[in-house]
């Protein structure tokens, strides 16, 4: 197909991922804003609730997730020197990485699902307004990273693939970086999410 | 590690990584030693935007980048903080 | 690839086989040749705006006497329906999605937008959203009837199927959002040589400004639809007050993305105009920079004026005061384009043709509906005209009268191109003429009910509202009179309309410049840009 023959520069694949980028901040944003407008309503609530947060696994889990945000960074320089294995063991360390932060977060989810703490449970339900939204903006919150976390493991997984095969290259890295970019933003969103469900006690 | 990733970018990014550590070990002190007493919630904030401007500049690479993306990615921010902001005028006068 | 293409297409146009697949369907749903994917865009957003024209026309004809044609029930299901297909499906996607995708790359110089497999991937978001939404209307349980603002707590407590039409709105917000997205990158990488930011033509200028709207605002609706499903599903209590919620926050972030959606649907729309006024009256485009950056002045001021549409829903005083204010400033770059247009015709040598003649009625249209927006800008009028059919009346003028008509400006100055045909002439007169006054009698009536009082969405009324909606369902008919006329003689030419030379409008920009319809690669070499877009001061001195 004639069109196909038109591939647009590094640049300008680098800034329709930024600008994907940009319109996840504001998806994530919509939940923020929720946070922070129920947070100013029901301020004991969310310490209450935060204080009913493994604080150990937590941080655990934000250590997983920067040090996997290092090891892709390191992913992509060793691309643009040309060592593929070495990159695509970087590349593995980070799904391995990932894997590990989505384990932490089931053993978190499940221990707080068999104490009977989940959206619309006659326990939470019992404990007040301000702690149903503080557990209802966790679970949503952290679900919907967790998804952006799988779907980021998958995508690796992707580029481990093609930089065994070779098409991802010293002069081809630009769907590797472009990966790195939302992983990186995935990261972000964490550091954003720690302190406001681990650290409001 | 091997040879190749000895090189600068390599020992920056282990910088980073590390400073990213510490601030983490920062925030988790700031929160459980009550540090800032009533200005905690502020403090882990602005640690956490700490940690996100590393996070950027280092390994997103925004440091060498031209000014197109810096300045859309302010826009961004901004136009966030003014919808949560508008939205505040409502909720705190309400 | 290339080259066995290059032998193919010599001569031919981009609706030649490409050979590639057996079926010709399957050919143009996998093409990622913009102009195939605007063209399919075209003929989906025409369809169904004729589905939506069909339900109002059967609501208005409702009206006439509520209750002989459909139950409550039915006429909540109309309206939402009508509003949902007209909204999502036919005039927030409608100009960037069709005549974007054709004449965007065109008009800069390109040969095709930066990403053209996310481009097919938006195609595709958008035909399944739709499949969604049409959904929603069989599967089982019954029609959305919560009007097509979703509004919380209703949308979360009606048995109706909410999920499914929300969900397809979700993947329509993505389709849009990989749109906008794909045109801020193609106009920022892939102007042709000499094609500096300020030789673009008005029209590339508001795709921008829209496209930036596109990526910042929908993702604010997506997450907003996404908390009335988990509150359907696992009852998350975001907007419900027995839980701690706030309904008035779902009117916050709903609005949010639907006020800066006003500005995707009106923008492009004034990029049409703004390349259609040039070309018929053989002039430059007076205060081409100053149309230029309006475009993103009212993108930026029109983020934070939502809580416009919230007066009467028990939001702070601060609030709303703040609103207000921050509205009545849009109306200054908007009144900058009026004043500019206007001026562009002044001793102009005007060619009369159909084009124009929707362009004009687009700036009729489209004043008497910002001015109207005005009115129920300011907060006093607002809290007694907000729940009326006054709404109803603005909003008419402002989305059929503004994006509507340019759409139909659009498709008149573009069908040579797109068709290679050229349609009657006299029909499409005759066929604007009866939807011009149909729309008038049609929507006006509805500004007099409102100020008397009559409700919007109401199923019923008191018998001293019936002359003016007897009044509006006649204008009605002759809306749908010309509507028929004007696409029936579009129909026909494709099909039988003469041959279309590459410029029949003596036009300036780009997409004139290249054969009708346009072939596969739109230029044989790119081409080098060396002056602004309307250049007919030569002419002028001729």
């Amino acid at each position: 197909m004639s069109t196909e023959t038109v591939s647009i520069d590094r640049e300008g694949k680098k800034m329709g991922m930024w600008l994907f980028l940009f319109t996840e901040i504001l998806f994530f944003g919509g939940m923020f804003l929720l946070y922070a407008v129920f947070r100013h309503r029901f301020p004991a609530d969310f310490h209450r609730g935060a204080a009913g947060e493994s604080l150990v696994l937590g941080t655990v889990n934000t250590a997983v997730l920067l040090t996997s945000s290092f090891t892709i960074a390191l992913a992509i320089a060793a691309i643009r020197k040309g060592e593929k294995i070495l990159s695509a063991r970087l590349q593995a360390a980070t799904i391995f990485l990932g894997i590990v932060f989505l384990v932490i977060k089931y053993f978190e989810w499940s221990a707080k699902i068999a104490a009977g703490i989940y959206p619309n449970s006659p326990v939470l339900l019992n404990l007040g307004k301000g702690e149903t939204l503080f557990f209802g903006l966790y679970y949503v919150m952290t679900g919907l990273h967790g998804l952006h976390v799988l779907v980021g493991i998958a995508v690796i997984a992707f580029m481990v693939h093609f930089t065994r095969k070779g098409t991802i290259g010293r002069e081809n890295d630009a769907r590797l970086e472009n990966t790195g970019l939302y992983w990186h933003f995935v990261d972000i969103v964490w550091i954003y999410l720690y302190p406001l469900f681990y650290l409001v006690t | 590690m091997q040879n190749p990733l000895r090189e600068s970018a390599a020992r920056t990014y282990t910088a980073v990584w590390l400073a990213l550590l510490v601030l983490l070990g920062a925030t988790l002190a700031v929160a459980k030693l009550q540090l800032l007493a009533r200005f905690s919630a502020l403090g882990s904030l602005v640690i956490a935007s700490a940690k996100a401007g590393l996070v950027l500049a280092f390994f997103m690479h925004l440091k060498d980048e031209g000014r197109f993306l810096k300045a859309t990615l302010a826009l961004t921010v901004c136009v966030l903080t003014a919808l949560i902001g508008l939205t505040f005028v409502d909720v705190i006068y309400r | 690839m290339t080259l066995k293409d290059e032998h193919s297409s010599a001569e031919a146009d981009f609706y030649g086989r490409t050979g590639k697949y057996r079926w010709v369907v399957a050919e143009w749903m996998m093409s990622t040749d913009h102009k195939r994917i605007g063209v399919m865009y075209l003929m989906a957003i025409l369809s169904f705006f004729s589905v939506g024209v069909v339900l109002g026309f059967m609501i208005r004809l409702n009206l006439l006497s509520p209750g002989w044609l459909m139950d409550q029930q039915t006429y909540n299901e109309f309206f939402t329906l009508h509003g949902v297909i007209q909204i999502f499906l036919f005039i927030i996607p409608g100009i960037p999605v069709a005549f974007g995708n054709i004449f965007l790359p065109i008009l800069i110089g390109a040969q095709d937008v930066a990403f053209p497999r996310i481009n097919r991937l938006s195609w595709w978001l958008y035909v399944a959203g739709a499949v969604l939404i049409l959904a929603s209307l069989f599967v089982q349980g019954r029609p959305p009837d919560t009007g097509w603002t979703f509004y919380a707590p209703y949308s979360i407590q009606t048995p109706a199927n909410i999920s499914t039409a929300v969900l397809g709105v979700f993947v329509l917000g993505f389709s849009s959002i990989l749109t906008g997205l794909n045109f801020v990158t193609t106009i920022h990488r892939m102007r042709a040589p000499g094609m500096r930011w300020f030789r673009m033509p008005a029209f590339p200028w508001t795709l921008y400004a829209t496209g930036w709207v596109q990526m910042l605002a929908t993702p604010v609706l997506a997450i907003t639809l996404l908390f009335i499903v988990l509150g359907r599903f696992f009852g998350v209590g975001f907007f419900d007050p027995s839980r701690g919620g706030d309904p008035i926050l779902y009117e916050h972030l709903f609005w949010m993305y639907s006020h800066p959606a006003v500005y995707i649907m009106v923008l492009p729309a004034m990029g049409i105009i703004s390349e259609i006024v040039p070309v018929f009256s053989r002039r430059v485009l007076f205060g081409y920079t100053a149309i230029c950056l309006s475009a993103l002045a009212i993108a930026a001021v029109g983020y934070f004026v939502w809580g416009h549409h919230m007066f009467t829903s028990g939001m702070s005083d601060t609030a709303r005061v703040i609103f207000s204010f921050v509205s009545f400033l849009v109306a200054v770059p908007t009144g900058v384009k009026i004043f500019n247009w206007v001026s562009t015709l002044y001793r102009g040598s005007i060619a009369l043709d159909s084009p124009l003649v929707f362009a004009l009625s687009f700036i009729f249209l489209f004043s008497i509906g910002g001015l109207s927006g005005l009115i129920i800008g300011a907060l006093a009028p607002n809290l007694h005209l907000h729940g009326t059919y006054f709404i109803v009346g603005h909003f008419h003028y402002v989305m059929f009268g503004g994006a509507g008509f340019s759409i139909l400006a659009g498709l008149h100055y573009w069908f040579p191109k797109i068709t290679g045909r050229m349609y009657s002439e006299k029909y499409a007169k005759i066929g604007w003429l009866s939807l011009f006054v149909g729309f008038n009698i049609l929507y006006f009536s509805m500004f007099v009910l409102g100020f008397q009082g009559m409700p919007r969405r109401y199923f019923d009324y008191p018998p001293e509202y019936h002359l003016n909606h007897v009044v509006s369902t006649i204008g009605s008919w002759f809306l749908a009179v010309g509507l028929v006329i004007i696409f029936a003689n579009l129909i026909r030419s494709v099909f039988r309309g003469g041959k279309a030379p590459a410029n029949p409008w003596g036009g300036r920009t780009l997409e004139w410049t290249i054969a009708s319809p346009p072939p596969h690669e739109n230029f044989a070499s790119p081409p080098v840009v060396r002056q602004g877009p309307y250049a007919y001061e030569e002419e002028a001195v001729r």
